[in-house]
């Protein structure tokens, strides 16, 4: 990304400075922190004043928003159960972002992977649950992997623009879906809701022990810092992002950016297709249309605001998993409707986004050049 | 419902129809979205205005009984939501793409918000105007009852061919969307212009969500835009950034997005998710057609980060 390369440049210029003190020689990581904090304070803020013209009291909705994501063990395992696939949507977009690319089209690789995944379940019934499982990871993860690796292709072979590409096929994933769920795949048992066949009580992952939060948690923990791996210390993920910075320079250096980017979507897409599987295996337990819950795109805004860092994702999703944990508490205790959640995500987005504006300008953090 | 007299026949008159009705926010979109990349920016944020558009105006009309007042709210919504993507791309180093993609989420959830009490209520709607009055085919009739916004957007299309072509106005967009360092050196805030462009094409778009809920499908519910916003960002890029293409364009999509209804009606009802798709997967078709990984796309303006 643009704004990396010049913050790197700003730092590289910071260092020889004499004695610039802490604030100086930190600064640029200083704000990395500073900036989206203040962005999130800013939004909290403007969504404060909006919940008060709709005459409720905004401190009656901090706290309930604090209470509803982290007040209490329940609240915790709620808050964490949605971070999961949040942190595995948001590799989806982050993933790509290394490369240059914004993909925005997690949630069409979520619902393919959850189709994957559950094809894979039903056509094992009968085998070893891990089999099952194992088989649902891997299908999953090749059905979103294959799905982003699409729009990858797409700009790389023809040329056409990935974030639009990928927001075009979540409505196909989400038209397929619909289709193989009331058709082909539809158990005739699920009147109200079409849906297909159950994978098997069996076959669910289960809860980490001593908790109510599925392993899908770990799922995402794990790529996570792999993901943070693979492009921060691996000669991969370095190629990767020489090629985000300058296409022509990688293609010089004789790096084969038609692969990179092929890889790195299909990776990308298989996060997400892996969100699909968990939400599959340790929540619905069956594919229908509840899957469409909106993961895709608040993972979208989790890797914004973690400025496309796997590592800072974590807490991001675990943050904004919070945020939509609360959205039932404000629904029952204020009288909000649902869409509130969407609304203050919507804000930080906004805020989030016009804070790149503020990087290498606060004048305390400014090294002497 | 199918007419026995008319049989397989219903289902191209359906499709004709559904071109003119359905197309109608596919044009009002893309045209607003025509004169904001013409100007050397991108907004993909008019999916949620578009939803933000549809809302205002389903309210105002329910609020003041006059569906007319509705449409001018939802313009004003538009420009409104234009405005605050264009202040927050004027900021350095921000990305208009990325303050699309949160308008999207920060419209649709807006209007999800603030619309939760019109879901019940009726809202005064658009009149239409019967062409059809000659016919005896309550079908024929049926697809001939056109909307005046539907007029007003098909005389837009060669108004803007025009003022790109031959007005002031015309030439500082394209100066803009060309070449920001030419227009600056001409004394001219690039800046200005795009913000100006970004409102005129929220006020448009915003105008095309009213005609959803005012008029086709006619009421207000969260189901109401899925993807016809981006559908008709994606159809300028392969309309070339021409307005009279843009007309086409959006009439065959209107097409393409009426078939599943139209086969609905005729009882062919097998595949009916994919053929409410049809529209995505025409965009995701011409766009693998047109585009090329060579060459920029002939009339592409040149500062649009989106061809690059």
């Amino acid at each position: 990304m643009t704004t990396e390369t010049a913050e790197t440049v700003e730092a590289a210029g910071v260092a020889p400075a004499a004695d610039p003190g802490f604030l100086q020689r930190h600064g640029a990581s200083i704000e990395y922190i500073l900036i989206p904090a203040a962005a999130l304070v800013g939004a909290l803020a403007v969504f404060g004043g909006f919940v008060a013209l709709y005459g409720k009291n905004p401190l009656d909705l901090y706290f309930y928003m604090y209470y509803g994501a982290f007040g209490t063990a329940f609240s915790w395992q709620n808050t964490l159960t949605r971070a999961a696939p949040l942190i595995l949507t948001a590799l989806c977009t982050a993933l790509p972002a290394q490369l240059g690319m914004v993909i925005i089209g997690g949630e069409g690789a979520l619902l393919i992977g959850a189709l994957s995944a559950t094809s894979a379940a039903l056509a094992l019934q009968g085998a070893a649950p891990i089999v099952v499982q194992i088989a649902m990871v891997i299908a999953g993860m090749i059905g979103g992997g294959l799905w982003i690796a699409l729009s990858g292709g797409l700009r790389q072979y023809r040329g056409v623009n990935e974030t639009i590409s990928s927001l075009l096929l979540v409505y196909i994933a989400l038209a397929i879906l619909n289709h193989l769920v009331e058709g082909p795949m539809r158990d005739p048992a699920s009147l109200n809701k079409p849906s297909t066949r159950e994978i098997g009580a069996a076959n669910m992952i289960g809860s980490i022990p001593g908790t109510d939060v599925h392993w899908g948690l770990v799922f995402g923990l794990v790529a996570a810092v792999a993901a943070y791996i693979l492009i921060y210390h691996t000669t991969f993920g370095f190629a990767a992002r020489v090629a985000g910075g300058n296409i022509r320079a990688a293609k010089i250096v004789g790096l084969s950016v038609g692969k990179l980017i092929m890889t790195v979507c299909f990776l990308a897409g298989s996060c997400a297709g892996l969100a699909g599987m968990i939400e599959v295996a340790a929540v619905q337990g069956r594919t229908n249309a509840n899957l469409a819950a909106g993961y895709g795109f608040t993972g979208i805004l989790v890797a914004f605001l973690a400025r496309q860092n796997p590592l800072a994702i974590i807490p991001v999703a675990i943050l904004l998993g919070g945020i939509s944990a609360s959205g039932g508490l404000l629904q029952r205790r204020l009288g909000l409707p649902d869409a509130s959640v969407l609304v203050l995500q919507g804000i930080i987005f906004v805020f989030v986004l016009a804070s790149d504006a503020l990087y290498g300008r606060i004048g305390l953090l400014k090294g002497k050049s | 419902m199918a007419d026995a007299s008319l049989g397989l026949w219903t289902v191209p008159l359906a499709v004709f129809g559904g071109a003119i009705r359905v197309s109608t926010p596919f044009l009002f979109v893309s045209l607003g979205e025509c004169i904001t990349e013409r100007s050397g920016r991108i907004n993909l944020g008019l999916e949620g205005t578009l939803v933000m558009g549809a809302m205002s105006a389903y309210g105002i009309s329910y609020l003041s009984g006059s569906p007319w007042l509705g449409v001018l709210a939802a313009g004003i919504t538009g420009a409104l939501f234009g405005a605050l993507h264009a202040g927050i791309c004027s900021l350095p180093r921000v990305n208009d793409i990325a303050v699309g993609i949160a308008l999207m989420l920060l419209g649709t959830g807006l209007a999800f918000f603030l619309g939760k009490p019109l879901i019940e209520p009726t809202a005064a709607r658009l009149p239409a105007i019967d062409f059809g009055w000659w016919s005896d085919v309550p079908q024929l009739r049926a697809a001939l009852r056109i909307n005046v916004l539907f007029l007003i957007g098909v005389a837009i299309a060669p108004l803007l061919y025009w003022a790109f072509k031959t007005t002031r106005w015309g030439l500082l967009i394209r100066t803009a969307g060309e070449s920001a360092d030419a227009a600056r050196a001409m004394g001219h805030s690039v800046l200005l212009i795009r913000l100006r462009a970004t409102m005129v094409g929220g006020f448009l778009a915003g105008i095309g969500g009213s005609f959803l809920s005012l008029f086709y499908p006619g009421s207000w519910n969260e189901g109401l835009s899925s993807g016809q916003g981006i559908t008709a960002v994606a159809l300028v890029i392969f309309a070339r950034w021409d307005p009279m293409l843009c007309l086409w364009a959006s009439l065959a999509f209107g097409g393409a997005a009426a078939l599943g209804p139209a086969l609905q009606s005729v009882g062919i009802t097998s595949g009916y998710h994919l053929f409410n798709a049809a529209p995505y997967i025409l965009t995701l078709a011409i766009m693998i057609i047109t585009c090329s990984p060579k060459r920029t796309l002939t009339g592409a303006p040149a500062e649009l980060s989106i061809t690059r």
